[in-house]
């Protein structure tokens, strides 16, 4: 332990604390920007500067080490003046468009800008206009809006995709791709990590609330929507609810006081894809070809298979994800069930994700003729949605979904986790092959934060290897580990750390409460929740998803299930 | 977003397997962009998107932090110098006779930038620090011609000569 002052405060803290870290254990608040937990420390951005006695200048805390007897002063006249000039010298050529801004009253700089007391602009620097790049399906970057604080680029590289860095220099330097081509042109993977880590309005998705609000508002169009799992982990937090509130019957009253039509829940479509993966594998298994299966619900980790790891694509599973497995049942056997054309109906799915809306636009996802999605929006894009409706969130009663399409099973619900696309898949595949209940539904093995995670388990005498992985760069480390010869049979991949509870299009947490609170641990807890609160928690169990395979499937992966609900994918170039 | 090297990238065999040969006597040695990237300027003479992928791959760094170092040092170039360089000195001496306002209608005449080459490989521009000819500002240079004192009006002529 390290025994130090912070403004006359006697701090004992463990060693390799930075002065930051220190101060925050006894309350003292030092406002920071380019810090953020995990991802960034560099200390370029100055404004955690601090008085060290016996220091020469200011020292940046978020990357100062404690020591025995340091004096540290965050509150003196020098260092709130040097704190507010560094502000005042990064908002003099930051486009102050606050009004209309994405992250108006959502921004680590507004909020240094209270903080620090900045009560007028005293410098008006000279602006250099960025255009902005609009032209990928999922991310929008606008560097008219950045403060070069380098969270994005952190974000980017701790997922090992890197397409973004710093170029140029000094008065010029920008966050850019390589020779300033469109992400849409990059191998970006949309995960949106970027999106989460910027604090200001730099980074933010495509919005396609224009094009849900007219079909909504079109009285010829049937529109239907679905909800993913991990919205409901989130959603809440958008309207001031504490992180990890599950918001399902509300969420699902607002999406019907917003005008759709039907409220699915995409839930019983990832029972569906159990169903099919499952069947997958226990084949695969069987015949003992083609493994690892890999789970293909995440397209962030789809599309980073295609361009960094092609020689994987055949272990992909081929069954499609929850939504696009919806989005054909909704204008195949919905459509033909109610009687509605389904060129009438219009297909929404909210989701925690940006690279939900490049998977939506795939040209192979259009069984119907058309698109089977017609708009993927984030969590984001609907909280906007029920503020501009002016409907009072916290006050709307729970709602059900609507039915066939609104009864899912546990199984269904964590899938918006880490290890639950596999837990889930381990409730059926042992099951079906063990021809028995399984007795602790709780696979314990798969869960958690770890980045990788393995077990062995015994189904119907024969060991299988799992593996459970999230974050791009743990995908990495498995898939190296299977070319250097390691065996699994198994392998579920999340392309964001956490899973989908952590997409890139869940509401921002800043900095400061991401210090405090593990947003990904928080948000996991209102799943397994649900989960543990449902009578069914298996997902062959689903009396709707039983009814749907005997009316018009047949059986898992029929002719028929492998038309409409299995996909395939294509090697895509890295650079 | 910002242009790409204009010329189509014409690089020989021989140089591709010059640039392996850096890579391979750099591989797996930290920090080692920059010193084979400075190496491989001086195999191709610039370092376009094709040669700088080529370094990517070999040292396994991502294309976008490549780039973001060849940006960052003024030394490295995008850009194939062209079959005439030109020079325009923007030292104190020079700057203050109006050699910005000279390397503004060059660049407005040429329709390139500073650093870049003309699609037809043959006019380059450089902006230089002092070239020791402050009684002659402003100065420029085409290759190792010198044009001293002169205006925005004479710039067409001079250029006319080399076109």
């Amino acid at each position: 332990m390290v025994n130090l002052k912070i403004n006359g405060q006697d701090v004992c803290v463990p060693e390799g604390y930075t002065i930051l870290d220190a101060a925050r254990e006894v309350g003292i608040n030092i406002p920071t920007l380019c810090y953020l937990k995990d991802i960034n420390k560099i200390g370029a951005c100055r404004m955690c500067l601090v008085e060290v006695k016996g220091a020469r200048g200011l020292q940046a805390a978020c990357v100062y080490p404690v020591s025995e007897g340091l004096e540290v002063f965050t509150n003196s006249e020098k260092a709130r003046n040097a704190r507010r000039l560094t502000l005042e010298l990064i908002l003099s050529n930051h486009e102050k468009k606050c009004l209309t801004c994405i992250r108006n009253h959502n921004c680590e700089l507004q909020s240094l800008a209270e903080d620090l007391g900045v009560d007028n602009i005293r410098f008006e620097g000279e602006n250099i206009p960025y255009e902005i790049d609009n032209l990928s399906t999922s991310l929008v970057r606008d560097n008219n809006k950045c403060v070069l604080c380098r969270r994005c680029i952190a974000a980017c590289d701790k997922q090992t995709i890197s397409v973004i860095s710093c170029v140029n220099r000094g008065f010029t330097t920008e966050v850019a791709t390589a020779f300033g081509e469109s992400m849409a042109d990059v191998a970006c993977i949309y995960c949106g990590q970027c999106i989460n880590a910027c604090p200001v309005g730099a980074l933010y998705e495509n919005s396609h609330i224009p094009q849900v609000q007219k079909a909504i508002d079109n009285p010829q169009k049937h529109v239907v929507v679905q909800t993913a799992p991990a919205v409901r982990a989130a959603l809440g937090e958008e309207f001031g609810l504490p992180i990890g509130t599950p918001v399902t019957g509300k969420m699902v009253a607002a999406l019907r006081r917003l005008g759709f039509d039907k409220v699915f829940d995409t839930d019983t479509a990832a029972d569906v894809t159990i169903m099919e993966e499952g069947t997958e594998f226990i084949e695969r298994f069987t015949k003992q070809e083609k493994l690892p299966l890999i789970t293909s619900c995440s397209p962030g980790w789809v599309k980073f298979c295609e361009h960094y790891y092609p020689e994987f694509i055949d272990n992909l599973s081929s069954a499609k994800s929850p939504m696009e497995i919806f989005g054909a049942i909704i204008k195949s056997y919905y459509a033909e069930k109610s009687g509605i054309n389904k060129d009438d109906i219009y297909s929404v799915a909210i989701m925690p994700c940006t690279s939900k809306k490049y998977e939506a636009a795939r040209p192979e996802h259009s069984t119907s003729g058309a698109q089977d999605i017609d708009a993927s929006l984030t969590t984001r894009e609907l909280a906007r949605m029920i503020k501009q409706a002016g409907i009072n969130f916290a006050e709307l009663p729970d709602e059900e979904f609507d039915q066939p399409f609104g009864m899912a099973t546990g199984a269904g619900v964590i899938f918006g986790t880490t290890g639950g696309v596999m837990e889930a898949a381990i409730r059926t595949v042992y099951e079906i092959l063990e021809k028995k209940p399984l007795d602790n539904l709780n696979v314990t093995a798969v869960r958690g934060l770890d980045g990788v995670k393995e077990a062995t388990l015994k189904i119907a005498g024969k060991d299988v290897k799992i593996a459970v992985v999230h974050g791009t760069n743990n995908a990495r480390t498995i898939l190296e580990k299977v070319k250097a010869g390691e065996h699994y049979d198994f392998i579920e991949v999340m392309a964001c750390p956490g899973g989908c509870i952590n997409g890139g299009g869940q509401p921002i947490v800043d900095a400061k409460t991401r210090e405090y609170v593990d947003v990904k641990a928080e948000r996991a807890k209102a799943l397994y929740s649900e989960d543990e609160a449902s009578t069914l928690r298996k997902s062959h169990e689903n009396p709707y998803v039983q009814a749907l395979y005997k009316e018009y499937f047949g059986e898992p992966c029929s002719h028929k299930a492998h038309e409409l609900l299995h996909t395939h994918y294509t090697a895509r170039k890295k650079y | 977003m910002e242009k790409k090297t204009a010329l189509p990238f014409n690089g020989t065999k021989e140089q591709e397997a010059q640039l392996m040969a850096v890579i391979e006597s750099h591989k797996n040695q930290e920090g080692a962009a920059i010193p084979v990237l400075h190496k491989a300027q001086g195999i191709y003479g610039y370092l376009p998107l094709e040669v700088q992928q080529m370094i990517a791959e070999g040292l396994n760094v991502p294309l976008a932090e490549i780039y973001g170092i060849v940006t960052f040092y003024t030394q490295f170039s995008l850009y194939p110098k062209g079959e005439y360089q030109i020079g325009v000195c923007l030292g104190t001496a020079c700057y203050v006779k109006g050699s910005g306002d000279i390397l503004e209608k060059i660049k407005a005449q040429l329709g390139v930038d500073v650093g870049e080459c003309t699609p037809d490989g043959k006019f380059s521009i450089d902006a230089t620090r002092c070239i020791g000819a402050c009684g002659l500002a402003p100065v420029f240079t085409v290759n190792d011609d010198v044009y001293g004192r002169i205006g925005v009006d004479d710039v067409e002529d001079i250029l006319k000569k080399y076109m």
